[in-house]
């Protein structure tokens, strides 16, 4: 049996809204995959720190407050920085559709908005 | 004389329990008491009867859309209501009439037939000039008093040219750094003429503490200000985020603020205890019901301790609930809410004041509920909330703006929201008679069954060593994050059809003109900071922060400290970060 894939879902910078994180992670975890929150208020440098101590393939952030344009892209690079440019950054919350271009050319894979269910992102996962 | 009679006459066919209510109209109809107050054993067995006989068939031919019926909290929803479910109830006792004891029926005698609720909308954004144009402008609208949303940085006490401010200054509420920044955000809105809400917790005493001082500049006294500041750290723990200190000092500065404002400003709203976020957390409505005045009770404790006596601070306690769809439900909460903090007032604190009985509340329609899908749609949920929030007697409201989905609202959806209010307010008639919906014996029967399962969860919390325990042990958190799970499980499910988003979608074009604020903001307000610093006094700044050092130390009031150091322009982040000295961080309990 191939080892469980695991992921680091993050709540960078001061934001407090965490019902949306807390439930992509039980979902995550009810689907399978062996998952770890951080809490609120995370530095970049503390999710990709953890995300690689960790040793996880998935980092998952998670922002409502609208400071995903600094937080998100930051975490991409602290990683290639850190010698692990393979752990694959997705990101969720409230995110204009017309940010979501920059994200993905900063190197987030994928942004799920309002609405999106859990599935899709187990989906998502599970393919890539 | 007219209306007592009036009620009473009514009375009878709600429920039979009330002896003194019943002679009396016994008396003078006897008839209709026959009629619609059959004794408790026919009533059952006529019930009995209406289900095998009408019932049954029915649904042999035409079954129910759902097996089961919830509420949105995931109470069961019966098919009908009937005097069965209310028949415990004592009009005099569990009801009495507007502005008495328990104050189910409201907190005022004639509610909003003397005035309406206060309109608040919830506004601020970018800088402080940029923010006090939305005031005026929603002033000019015709609303009656200001709401403040800080930005993250100064909920939390950081300046905005900490490193922990990157890319969130401006974002979510308006950034304050110090005076300097107040003084714009108040230009031109006099202080004495307005109330004005403040959204503020962890670091209440300095915003609170500006506002004083930005009021002397005009002229106006501490004990002329009307206002609220949200102040309430315990439910920051358990749904917001925007916590600093530990919990011990931080009830320490709340109890601060208490007796000092008893003191200098007496009309003051030394608290708002949320619920709002409990449920925006996906609490059910028993559940936002019970942690609220879970957390009341851990505040008028803690006051208690400090050596204040009940009657000198309950009257300026003031709620804050979330108002959600499922109208109904959400009438009942706000009843029921209100019935069991007077009890705990009078019974177990022995408060004698009536005004230290009554629970006064503000209501936010739930931004949960708003869908970035269809987002005009949201102009409908609103008005159901808005709608439930007026039928359960609030004090005062923010209406949401359908694009909050998505971005900060733009002007245009602001007026609308405002709007929605302004709709209920003179044309749906909802609010020209006072509790309209006591006795319909579901809204009588939801009230009880919170009330009771509220009981319930606050003797828990009790057995637990109270809510501060209760919090580090993650029981509440845990709570609410299971209901959330459910909840979201079922929309997932399509067990819950939420209109635009698992049903009658649509394809639509990503929305344009969303109200975005720029990173310019941030630099712009690093720029305002670092000459305001070389302008001011420096040395009287560093000694002022010392005295807060030596203060925290001791067990003195920090506000009249805290106060003194604002007046000398020193920041909200130089303030806190003594503070951070001295009481050291809060450390979240992650449960999941």
């Amino acid at each position: 049996m191939p080892n469980k894939i695991r992921i680091l879902i993050a709540k960078p910078g001061l934001d407090g809204h965490d019902r949306g994180a807390k439930y992509i992670a039980r979902a995550l975890r009810d689907a399978g995959f062996e998952v770890i929150y951080t809490g609120l208020r995370q530095t970049p440098e503390a999710i990709a720190a953890a995300a690689v101590q960790e040793d996880v393939q998935w980092v998952g952030l998670s922002c409502l407050s609208g400071a995903h344009n600094s937080l998100f892209p930051r975490v991409v690079q602290l990683l290639k920085e850190m010698n692990a440019p393979d752990i694959k950054v997705f990101g969720g919350g409230v995110i204009p559709a017309d940010d979501i271009p920059g994200l993905k050319a900063a190197g987030i894979r994928e942004i799920f908005t309002p609405g999106a269910s859990s599935q899709q992102v187990v989906d998502y996962i599970n393919k890539n | 004389m007219k209306s007592p009679k009036t009620k009473v006459k009514a009375k009878p066919k709600i429920k039979k329990a009330v002896k003194p209510v019943k002679k009396k109209a016994a008396a003078k109809k006897p008839a209709l008491k026959a009629a619609v107050q059959p004794k408790k054993q026919d009533l059952f067995t006529t019930l009995a009867e209406w289900n095998n006989t009408c019932v049954q068939p029915m649904l042999a031919k035409y079954p129910e859309r759902k097996k089961q019926f919830l509420s949105t909290s995931g109470d069961e929803v019966k098919r009908v209501y009937t005097p069965c479910e209310t028949e415990g109830l004592d009009y005099q006792k569990d009801l009495g009439f507007p502005g008495q004891y328990p104050y189910t029926r409201g907190v005022q005698p004639t509610m909003y037939r003397g005035k309406f609720w206060t309109m608040r909308q919830y506004a601020g954004f970018g800088d402080a000039a940029e923010s006090n144009k939305r005031y005026k402008y929603l002033l000019a609208q015709g609303q009656t008093g200001l709401s403040i949303a800080f930005d993250l940085p100064t909920q939390i006490g950081y300046d905005s040219d900490d490193p922990m401010s990157a890319g969130e200054v401006g974002k979510v509420g308006v950034a304050i750094d110090s005076l300097a920044d107040m003084e714009i955000l108040f230009d031109g809105i006099p202080l004495d003429k307005v109330s004005t809400s403040m959204t503020i917790n962890a670091p209440a005493s300095v915003l609170l503490a500006m506002y004083i001082a930005v009021a002397e500049k005009q002229g106006v006294k501490p004990d002329q200000l009307n206002g609220t500041i949200q102040n309430d750290i315990l439910k920051e723990y358990i749904a917001r985020g925007t916590y600093i200190f530990p919990p011990t000092p931080s009830m320490r500065l709340i109890t601060d603020i208490f007796e000092y404002c008893a003191r200098s400003v007496p009309k003051w709203n030394t608290i708002s205890i949320s619920g709002y976020h409990i449920r925006e957390a996906g609490s059910s409505a028993t559940q936002e019901v019970a942690f609220t005045l879970a957390d009341g009770i851990a505040y008028v404790q803690a006051a208690i301790a400090s050596g204040l006596s009940v009657d000198d601070f309950a009257a300026r306690l003031s709620f804050f609930f979330n108002s959600h769809n499922d109208l109904l439900e959400e009438v009942a909460k706000f009843r029921a809410a209100r019935r069991i903090w007077a009890r705990i007032m009078k019974e177990r604190f022995k408060a004698q004041k009536a005004s230290s009985q009554m629970l006064r509340f503000h209501t936010q329609t739930a931004g949960s509920t708003l869908t970035a899908q269809q987002p005009d749609n949201n102009i409908i949920r609103v008005t159901i909330q808005t709608l439930a929030a007026v039928l359960g007697g609030t004090q005062s409201l923010h209406t949401n703006s359908r694009d909050e989905a998505l971005a900060l609202p733009t002007e245009d959806s602001v007026r609308i929201a405002l709007r929605t209010q302004q709709i209920v307010a003179h044309e749906s008639g909802a609010a020209d008679t006072v509790d309209p919906l006591a006795g319909s014996y579901y809204v009588e029967a939801r009230t009880s069954e919170i009330e009771k399962a509220a009981l319930e969860y606050i003797a828990k919390i009790d057995k637990l060593g109270g809510m501060v325990k209760a919090i580090e042990k993650g029981y509440v958190q845990k709570e609410i994050q299971d209901s959330a799970y459910r909840y979201q499980k079922d929309v997932e499910a399509q067990e819950r059809i939420v209109v635009g988003v698992n049903k009658f979608t649509v394809k639509e074009e990503s929305p344009k003109n969303l109200l975005k604020v720029s990173q310019a903001v941030q630099d712009a307000q690093m720029k305002r900071l670092a000459e305001m610093k070389a302008k001011r006094d420096n040395e009287a700044v560093k000694k002022a922060l010392g005295e807060i050092h030596r203060a925290a130390h001791g067990s003195e009031n920090l506000m009249p400290f805290i106060v003194d150091a604002v007046r000398k322009y020193a920041t909200l982040g130089e303030i806190c970060g003594v503070l951070r000295e001295v009481f050291g961080e809060y450390q979240e309990s992650v449960v999941l």
